[in-house]
C-alpha cells in the first residue's frame, strides 16, 4: 500500500514513515507542506495520504484545506488527517462530502502504534475513523431529540463506531457480546431514524448524525 | 467667573450702566478679597522662605496650609469655588503618599501659586490703594489746596478755579469709573492664576488621560493575548512534536520488544503510558491557554473542544449572529476556561451548563452555571477573582450568584463593537 505522508516536523515526518515502513506500508513521499502534498499526490497517486492540520506558511489549518481538495480532486484516495488538537467542525467539514476513505485523529493516537496501523488500514480499506474526543465534543452540545434519547450505553457504541470499529471491535471495548452490541447498534439506527434500505452506510450516517445535527 | 454682583438699595435702572461697578458690592467684595490676598500673601512668604531650612519638611503642610486660606478668601468674597484636588488613595500623610505629594506636578504649581501670591497680591493691593488714595486727593483738591506746601507747578498755579475743577473732576472719575474696573480686573486675574494653579487639571486633560490610559491598557490586553498565542504555537511546534515523536517510539519499543525480561518490558511500558498522559496534560494546558481553532473558527468551535475535556458533563449553548473581536473572543474562552476549572476543583457538581449568546448588538453574555454547592466567593478563590481581573480588562462586566447550597452562576458581559 503506497503513502504519502505531510507532516511539516522534521522529527515527526521521518517517525511516521519509519514507523509506517515497519508497518508493511510503502512511503512514496513525505513534504513538509500543503502545496508539495497537492504536487506529491498528483505524481504518486497514492492509496493513501496522511497528513497534519498545522502547517507551514500560516501554520493554521491548511493541512485540513488540502485534505479538502484531495477528497474533492482524488475521491478514491484515503486521506488521515492527524492533529495536536481535533475539532469536531473540522471533522464536520471532513465528512461533509464523502465519509469513506476519511480519518481524523489526534497525533497522541500514533503513540499506540498496533492500533493507529489498524486505523490506517481501515481507512485505507474504505472505512471511516474519528478520535473519540471528537465525539465527545459533539456530545456536549444541546441537542433536541433524536440523538438526546441514546443511553448513555448507546452512546459509547456510538462513539466507538465513529472510530470506525467492527461490531466485533466493539465487543472487545467494551467486555460485553457481539450480539448485545448488535442490539446497541440496531436501537441507535432506530433512535436516528435509519432505515434498513441505507445498510451500507448507516454505520457512518450515525455517525454523520452528530455532525449535522 | 463668576463674581457675585449684589446690588445696593437703589433700583438699578436709576443709576447710568457705566457707574454700576462703583455701587455693587462684588465690588467692594472683591476690593476686600484683594487686601486680605495681601495679608496672606505677605504671611506666606516668610512660611515659605522657611521651608528650605527645614529641609522641605515644611513644604507639605506650608502649601497646603496656604491653599486652604487662598480657597476660603476666594470662597467668601468672591463666591468661586476653586476645586480640591481629589485625595490621595491611601492618605497624603502617610510617608508613601507625603512622598508621591512631593513629586506631583499639583504640588509644584500649588506653591508656584503661593510664590505668585506673596508678590502679586501685595502688588494689586498696592495698586487699588494708589487708585483710590489719588482719586480722594484729587477730587477733594478745592477743600484742601490751601494747605499744599507749594503754589505753582511747571508755571502753572494751582489755586486756579479752572484747574481745581479739572482735578476734582479727574479725582470723581478715578474713583467712580477707574478704581472698580481696576479693582474687578485684579480680582479676575486672581481668579484666573488660581484657578490655572489650584484646581485639578482641567476636566478636558484628564479626559484625555482617560482616553490614553484607556488606549494603552488595550494595547497591554491585546500584547497578553498575541504572548498568549505565541506560546501556544512554540509548544506546539516544539515540545508536543517531540513528545509525539517519543511516545510513538515508546510504543514501538513496547510493540516490538517482546522478547525483553519482564522488568524492562514493564518499565517500556509505564514509560510510554506516562508520555502519552504528559501528552495530554499538555493538550489541556494548551487548550486552555489558547486554541488554534479559536483565530480559525471563533469561539463556537474553540468552546466544544474545551467543554468536551471537561470531567463533570457539560452542556454547551453557543448562539452569536457573528464573530466579536480576537479579545473578546479570548476572554470569553478564558471565562468559560476559567470557570470550569473552578467548578472540577470546588463545585462538587453533577453538571455544568454553558451558554453564549448576544442579548444586545454591542455586546456578548456568557453564562456559566453548576449545581454544586455554591458558596463560592469573588474574594475568597483566586480564580474567580483572576476571571473578575480579566474581565475588567476589557470593560466587561462579571456577576457571580452563590448561596450556600448552590446553585452558582457567573454571568460574565462582554462588550463588542456593534
Amino acid at each position: 500500500m503506497r503513502v504519502v505522508i505531510a507532516e511539516d516536523s522534521v522529527l515527526l515526518r521521518e517517525g511516521l514513515a519509519k514507523l509506517l515502513d515497519a508497518g508493511g506500508f510503502t512511503v512514496v513521499a513525505a513534504v513538509a507542506d500543503a502545496d508539495a502534498l497537492l504536487s506529491a499526490v498528483d505524481e504518486h497517486r497514492p492509496d493513501l495520504v496522511v497528513v497534519d492540520v498545522r502547517m507551514p506558511p500560516t501554520h493554521r489549518d491548511e493541512g485540513l484545506r488540502a485534505a479538502l481538495v484531495l477528497r474533492r480532486r482524488w475521491p478514491d484516495i484515503a486521506v488521515l488527517v492527524l492533529s495536536q488538537y481535533v475539532e469536531e467542525r473540522y471533522a464536520a467539514e471532513l465528512l461533509s462530502r464523502e465519509t469513506s476513505g476519511v480519518g481524523y485523529l489526534l497525533k497522541d493516537r500514533i503513540a499506540d502504534v498496533t492500533e493507529f496501523l489498524d486505523v490506517l488500514r481501515r481507512v485505507a480499506a474504505g472505512g471511516a475513523a474519528l478520535d473519540p474526543e471528537v465525539v465527545a465534543q459533539l456530545l456536549v452540545r444541546h441537542r433536541p431529540d433524536p440523538l438526546g434519547r441514546l443511553t448513555a450505553r448507546e452512546r459509547q457504541v456510538l462513539t466507538l463506531m465513529a472510530e470506525g470499529r467492527s461490531n466485533a471491535g466493539i465487543a472487545g471495548q467494551l467486555v460485553i457480546t457481539e450480539s448485545a452490541v448488535a442490539k446497541h447498534v440496531n436501537s441507535i439506527f432506530m433512535k436516528l431514524e435509519l432505515t434498513a434500505a441505507d445498510t451500507d452506510h448507516r454505520r457512518v450516517l450515525a455517525v454523520l448524525r452528530f455532525l449535522q445535527a | 467667573m463668576t463674581l457675585t454682583s449684589g446690588g445696593l438699595a437703589l433700583p438699578a435702572r436709576r443709576r447710568p450702566a457705566v457707574l454700576r461697578p462703583a455701587w455693587s458690592a462684588g465690588t467692594w467684595l472683591a476690593a476686600t478679597h484683594l487686601m486680605v490676598g495681601m495679608v496672606l500673601g505677605l504671611a506666606g512668604a516668610p512660611l515659605l522662605l522657611a521651608v528650605p531650612f527645614t529641609g522641605g519638611l515644611l513644604l507639605l503642610p506650608v502649601a497646603w496650609l496656604l491653599t486652604r486660606w487662598h480657597r476660603a478668601r476666594f470662597a467668601a468674597y468672591l463666591g468661586v469655588a476653586i476645586q480640591r484636588r481629589p485625595a490621595r488613595p491611601g492618605g497624603r500623610w502617610s510617608p508613601r503618599g507625603w512622598w508621591a505629594e512631593m513629586r506631583s506636578a499639583a504640588l509644584w504649581r500649588a506653591v508656584g501659586y503661593h510664590l505668585l501670591a506673596a508678590v502679586v497680591g501685595p502688588l494689586s493691593a498696592v495698586v487699588v490703594l494708589a487708585v483710590w488714595s489719588a482719586g480722594f486727593v484729587l477730587a477733594t483738591m478745592p477743600l484742601h489746596h490751601r494747605r499744599l506746601h507749594r503754589d505753582v507747578v511747571l508755571g502753572v498755579s494751582l489755586h486756579q478755579p479752572a484747574l481745581l475743577a479739572g482735578a476734582t473732576a479727574t479725582g470723581v472719575l478715578l474713583l467712580l469709573l477707574v478704581a472698580p474696573r481696576v479693582i474687578r480686573g485684579a480680582a479676575a486675574l486672581d481668579t484666573s492664576v488660581a484657578r490655572a494653579l489650584l484646581e485639578p487639571r482641567s476636566h478636558a486633560e484628564l479626559t484625555r488621560q482617560v482616553a490614553s490610559l484607556a488606549s494603552s491598557r488595550a494595547e497591554v490586553v491585546a500584547a497578553t493575548d498575541n504572548e498568549r498565542r505565541r506560546i501556544e504555537r512554540d509548544l506546539h511546534d516544539g515540545a508536543q512534536q517531540r513528545l509525539v515523536s517519543l511516545a510513538m517510539n515508546l510504543g514501538i519499543a513496547r510493540a516490538g520488544l517482546t522478547d525483553l525480561p519482564a522488568p524492562a518490558r514493564a518499565a517500556i511500558a509505564d514509560a510510554h503510558e506516562e508520555a502519552k498522559q504528559a501528552l495530554a496534560e499538555l493538550r489541556g494546558f494548551v487548550r486552555g491557554l489558547h486554541p488554534a481553532v479559536l483565530d480559525d473558527l471563533g469561539l463556537d468551535a474553540a468552546l466544544s473542544g474545551l467543554t468536551a475535556r471537561s470531567a463533570i458533563p457539560v452542556r454547551l449553548a453557543v448562539d452569536l449572529p457573528r464573530r466579536p473581536g480576537a479579545t473578546i473572543e479570548a476572554v470569553a474562552y478564558f471565562v468559560v476556561s476559567e470557570a470550569l476549572t473552578n467548578v472540577a476543583r470546588h463545585a462538587g457538581a453533577n453538571r455544568i451548563d454553558v451558554t453564549v449568546d448576544q442579548p444586545a448588538a454591542d455586546r456578548i453574555r456568557v453564562r456559566v452555571a453548576d449545581d454544586g454547592r455554591g458558596g463560592a466567593d469573588i474574594d475568597a478563590g483566586t480564580g474567580i477573582r483572576g476571571l473578575a481581573q480579566r474581565v475588567g480588562s476589557v470593560d466587561g462586566t462579571l456577576e457571580l450568584s452563590s448561596p450556600a447550597g448552590g446553585p452558582t452562576v457567573i454571568v460574565v458581559e462582554l462588550p463588542c463593537e456593534s
